[in-house]
């Protein structure tokens, strides 16, 4: 997962790209079989230990998950946590200092 | 001296806040099966949002493209100045899931929120936002050329 972070007057945007297939479960692979639904279930961001955002993705939501929002009160050298769980049962966690 | 793992740090396994969204299914942490789960607008915003009717609103600003050329990759913005803002929802009209994404938005981010999302076929983008407890939209048709759900 890579995430940018910028704080300005304290206000920090985020932007973030995951990397992960997003399968449907409706696409078919080379030999005509159903490939299974793979896809992020929740993103979550935290910040000075508190949860900001809770992102629940169903299956429309892009291959390789793009994300940006805005936390106010962030300043630069703050760490954020970022994590994704998918549907199955695999995760990733990143941290990211804010520029 | 700052340790370099601060800055940049991947972790196999998962997180508190992950094991704790997947050891309690049943609370609110949970991800909303009913809500992606349901093939109609009405039905996924029932299972959103409980008894509530969402009123279209000018303050519910969606940003989405006139034509998508990729539906695979369609960017969606959402954002609003309605005040205390809980929750912001994007739902596809046509997808046999409507429902996309739901981010439950805390008093520290502000209320706006960008997302790629798959669009099967040209369909009214909808946009949902909980504020004050009440239940907000917008929306806006985007047309598809090349539709991304089954590959």
């Amino acid at each position: 997962m890579k995430v940018k972070s910028r704080s300005k007057n304290g206000i920090a945007k985020v932007k973030l790209l995951a990397k992960h297939p997003m399968h449907t479960g409706r696409a078919k692979d080379a030999d005509g079989n159903l490939i299974p639904a793979h896809h992020i279930q929740t993103l979550t961001c935290e910040h000075k230990g508190k949860v900001v955002l809770t992102a629940d993705f169903g299956t429309s939501v892009s291959k390789d998950p793009y994300l940006a929002f805005t936390i106010k009160g962030a300043e630069s050298g703050d760490v954020l946590k970022l994590s994704w769980v998918d549907n199955l049962g695999e995760s990733e966690t990143v941290e990211a200092t804010v520029g | 001296m700052i340790n370099r793992r601060k800055f940049l740090t991947v972790l196999g396994a998962a997180s508190p806040v992950v094991a704790a969204l997947m050891a309690f299914p049943g609370t609110v942490l949970a991800w909303a099966e009913n809500a992606f789960k349901a093939t109609s607008v009405e039905d996924a915003e029932a299972a959103l949002f409980p008894g509530s009717q969402a009123q279209p609103s000018g303050q519910v600003k969606l940003k989405a493209p006139q034509i998508a050329e990729n539906g695979a990759v369609v960017p969606i913005t959402v954002s609003t100045d309605l005040p205390d803002v809980s929750n912001i929802s994007v739902l596809v009209e046509k997808n046999p899931n409507p429902l996309c994404a739901s981010f439950k938005i805390d008093p520290a981010l502000q209320p706006e929120i960008s997302v790629r999302i798959r669009m099967g076929e040209t369909s009214n983008v909808i946009a949902l936002v909980e504020a004050g407890g009440k239940t907000y939209q917008a929306s806006q048709e985007v047309k598809v050329t090349i539709g991304g759900c089954g590959g």
